[in-house]
């Protein structure tokens, strides 16, 4: 079955491309921010640091 | 698990663990559902294929609003019961919800050109929603400016408060002003005004669009935790370095003192 979108296709096209892109800009950069966050605290790990717990740096539950 | 249970980072990120998964396999579930819907509802007499714009404009639009709300009652909770995790939600929540409000103005333009005849308009609900999407944006900044975490959370919290106002003007301004903006078509007295073709496909892109934003949410939280843990770790790097520096120091000059 094909869609037809009318004489307004391009608006309708822009308005769905956009929040898709936005939504994987997020998905992104939050991923991004995750990967960058756990290597620090590896990094951290690494040098001997460890938590007033004493757990390790990277140690989640 | 209580809230106070959840007060527990550890704990938080122990949950973010288990339930992450599954809010994302959920939203992609309902997102692809929305989407087939939204492809194959018909036509509206007046607006033509145009109504598709509806959509993915109302979830977003019904989102700039929710998610500072979620921020308004987060801000209570850093300013009245100071739970450890509330600035760190209300923190997490500002960049999504200005994503969506940008969304939002967006879509609503799009929307706007083919059946106003014009992009914008200084009416009451554009301006307020673009009022909000700039609030969203100098609590980004006001964040940024600030080093210590718990001082910053103390006035976004405040700020985030007083544009809780900015809420209702949103919601009751095709009300109490002439706009050009239509009233409400679904949460309104009486029930929807929409078709039940229209209507089923904007629940569900509303629903899944609401289960991305928790998603999302419970995923910057868990970034925000690491971040502040990297911080107090740094803090305590820099603090032994200090010390062992001081004390090889003094070891020094009670030698210098010695042989002199």
């Amino acid at each position: 079955m094909m869609m037809s979108l009318g004489p307004y296709a391009s608006f309708i096209v822009t308005s769905y491309a956009a929040a898709a892109l936005v939504v994987v800009i997020l998905i992104g950069w939050i991923a991004l921010d995750y990967r960058s966050q756990t290597e620090r605290l590896r990094e951290l790990d690494r040098s001997g640091v460890t938590r007033r717990s004493g757990r390790s740096a990277t140690d989640t539950p | 698990m209580t809230l106070i249970d959840l007060a527990n980072p550890t704990r938080f990120l122990a949950l973010t663990a288990r339930v992450l998964p599954w809010l994302a396999a959920a939203t992609v579930v309902l997102l692809a559902i929305g989407l087939y819907q939204s492809a194959v509802a018909p036509d509206d007499y007046q607006q033509g294929a145009t109504v598709k714009i509806m959509f993915i404009h109302v979830p977003n639009a019904w989102l700039s609003m929710f998610v500072w709300g979620v921020m308004s009652i987060a801000s209570l909770g850093t300013l009245v019961w100071r739970h450890p995790l509330a600035d760190v939600a209300a923190k997490a929540a500002a960049p999504i919800g200005a994503a969506f409000t940008f969304l939002a103005l967006l879509t609503g333009s799009l929307w706007g050109r083919p059946m106003w005849g014009t992009y914008w308009e200084w009416d009451a609900r554009l301006t307020s929603v673009l009022i909000l999407f700039l609030m969203y944006l100098g609590l980004m900044a006001l964040w940024r400016a600030v080093d210590d975490p718990s001082r910053a959370a103390r006035a976004a919290a405040v700020l985030t408060l007083v544009g809780a106002i900015n809420l209702p003007i949103i919601k009751f301004s095709v009300d109490w002003w002439n706009t050009l903006h239509q009233p409400a078509s679904v949460m309104r007295m009486g029930g929807s005004a929409l078709d039940k073709s229209f209507l089923i496909p904007l629940l569900v892109m509303a629903i899944a669009f609401t289960l991305l934003f928790v998603t999302l949410h419970l995923a910057a939280m868990r970034n925000e935790i690491l971040r502040r843990r990297v911080r107090s770790l740094q803090m305590m790097q820099a603090s032994r370095v200090a010390f062992s520096d001081t004390g090889s120091r003094q070891g020094n000059a009670s030698k210098e003192a010695g042989a002199a």
